[in-house]
């Protein structure tokens, strides 16, 4: 069971609800023989590892494969500028010039070079890293350098390295937004979790983070974080509450407003060591993800109404 | 000698465009004949990597210089790498304007990107 955490604006919680997930379901046990698997997939931030301190003993570098041009063979023809869709090589007189930054390393050029003068080179982009927490969570994470651009072979390498049998119990954090790299994280996933909250910005971008779910068909649930009603902000939960009933979204979990949690967060301790009466609710939120695993949640498609 | 200059609209008389890998047309001119022709700029709606594409094509029309308002630097080293100079059009208003104050030497030739370009993959 594969179960990805989304949200689509930044700072709702994911990573909170996340960590706690795991070290709830890990401790009571899941089922399964093998210890949960925990990835990070916010490769252009990571922070799980601030909450589950994982002790890393294995990594590895990753990357695409870039052109490489041998001059001594190139006759100029410009056939693999014509495929490069990226404009990722250039040929300009008598010279071919390749522009790493914009290759997306596809290898279309390689391959369609008539005098074979086009070999590959690893273009290093991050690192992937794995270890276990002292809570007995088997934890990975990729981490993309900084001025890379481009999340989204970080994210594969990361899912491809750590992947295992099916049925392993996994939980991915992803990234912020609704971009490629949000949708190679929770691609493949069994259910998709969103973190919301009650303020305009947070239901807007739950609307788009719905119909990500809706567009890659995965069953989805929401989980309402800083809820309060007692708040000025308790209005805009019943928006929130009245959008996840019309779209046929389930609200699985909500998670109190209180500067007791938002201080032991900034203190680098997770939901459930702050507040351990939660572990009841973080399973059950797990049982209803469960139950709910390929048949019943579908978000409509009549969510797409966003601005 | 061939210049080309970027342009809003397919003419001689168009309203220079600032951007290079953006920028809407291409006014080849013959500057021995003063034949002009406008080509679309097949890079304007590239998602990435536009002024490599739009440098590309300036070298395939043969030409010996370029005049803008602005050279990102994936642009320049192709420009470069092709053997192509670079000016700035600065207060010209249009290619006609661009043309009679490149013969009469008043343009600055580019030795640097102008920008730190935009778009990466």
């Amino acid at each position: 069971m594969i179960i990805a955490v989304a949200s689509g604006k930044g700072g709702t919680g994911k990573t909170t609800v996340a960590t706690s997930l795991a070290l709830s379901i890990n401790q009571a046990g899941h089922g399964e023989s093998d210890p949960l698997l925990f990835l990070d997939c916010d490769v252009e931030a990571p922070n799980a590892h601030l909450f589950l301190k994982p002790d890393f003993n294995q990594n590895q570098a990753v990357g695409i494969l870039i052109p490489q041009v041998d001059e001594s063979l190139c006759t100029h023809c410009g056939k693999c500028a014509e495929v490069c869709q990226y404009h990722a090589i250039a040929v300009l007189g008598k010279k071919t010039l390749v522009f790493p930054q914009l290759c997306h390393g596809c290898g279309s050029c390689t391959l369609t070079c008539p005098e074979k003068a086009i070999s590959e080179t690893l273009d290093v982009l991050g690192v992937l890293e794995r270890g276990f927490t002292p809570s007995g969570v088997d934890f990975a994470r990729g981490v993309l350098n900084v001025g890379e651009p481009m999340a989204v072979p970080v994210i594969r390498q990361l899912k491809k390295w750590t992947a295992s049998q099916p049925g392993r119990v996994v939980i991915v954090d992803a990234s912020p937004g609704t971009s490629c790299p949000v949708v190679e994280a929770v691609r493949g996933a069994d259910f998709l979790l969103l973190v919301t909250e009650p303020t305009p910005f947070g239901l807007h971008d739950l609307k788009l983070a719905a119909q990500v779910a809706s567009e890659l068909q995965i069953p989805a649930g929401v989980v309402l974080n800083r809820y309060n009603n007692h708040s000025p902000s308790s209005e805009f939960t019943t928006v929130v509450e009245a959008y996840c009933r019309d779209v046929g979204l389930p609200i699985l979990m909500r998670i109190p407003f209180e500067r007791e949690i938002a201080e032991g967060i900034a203190r680098g301790k997770t939901l459930v060591e702050i507040r351990p009466e939660l572990i009841p609710q973080f399973r059950e939120l797990y049982r209803q993800m469960s139950l709910d695993n390929g048949s019943g949640i579908q978000v409509k498609s009549s969510s797409s109404n966003v601005g | 000698m061939k210049l080309i200059i970027t342009a809003a609209s397919p003419g001689i008389d168009a309203p220079v465009d600032p951007r290079f890998g953006r920028g809407a047309h291409f006014i080849v001119v013959d500057l021995d004949t003063m034949e002009w022709q406008a080509l679309p700029n097949p890079a304007m709606n590239a998602h990435g990597g536009a002024g490599t594409r739009a440098a590309q094509f300036v070298t395939d029309q043969k030409c010996s210089a370029v005049i803008s308002g602005d050279f990102g630097p994936n642009a320049f080293d192709a420009l470069t790498a092709a053997g192509i100079s670079m000016y700035l059009f600065g207060s010209c208003h249009t290619v006609q304007e661009a043309i009679q104050s490149f013969k009469m030497g008043q343009l600055e030739q580019l030795t640097s990107p102008t920008g730190t370009g935009k778009m990466h993959r």
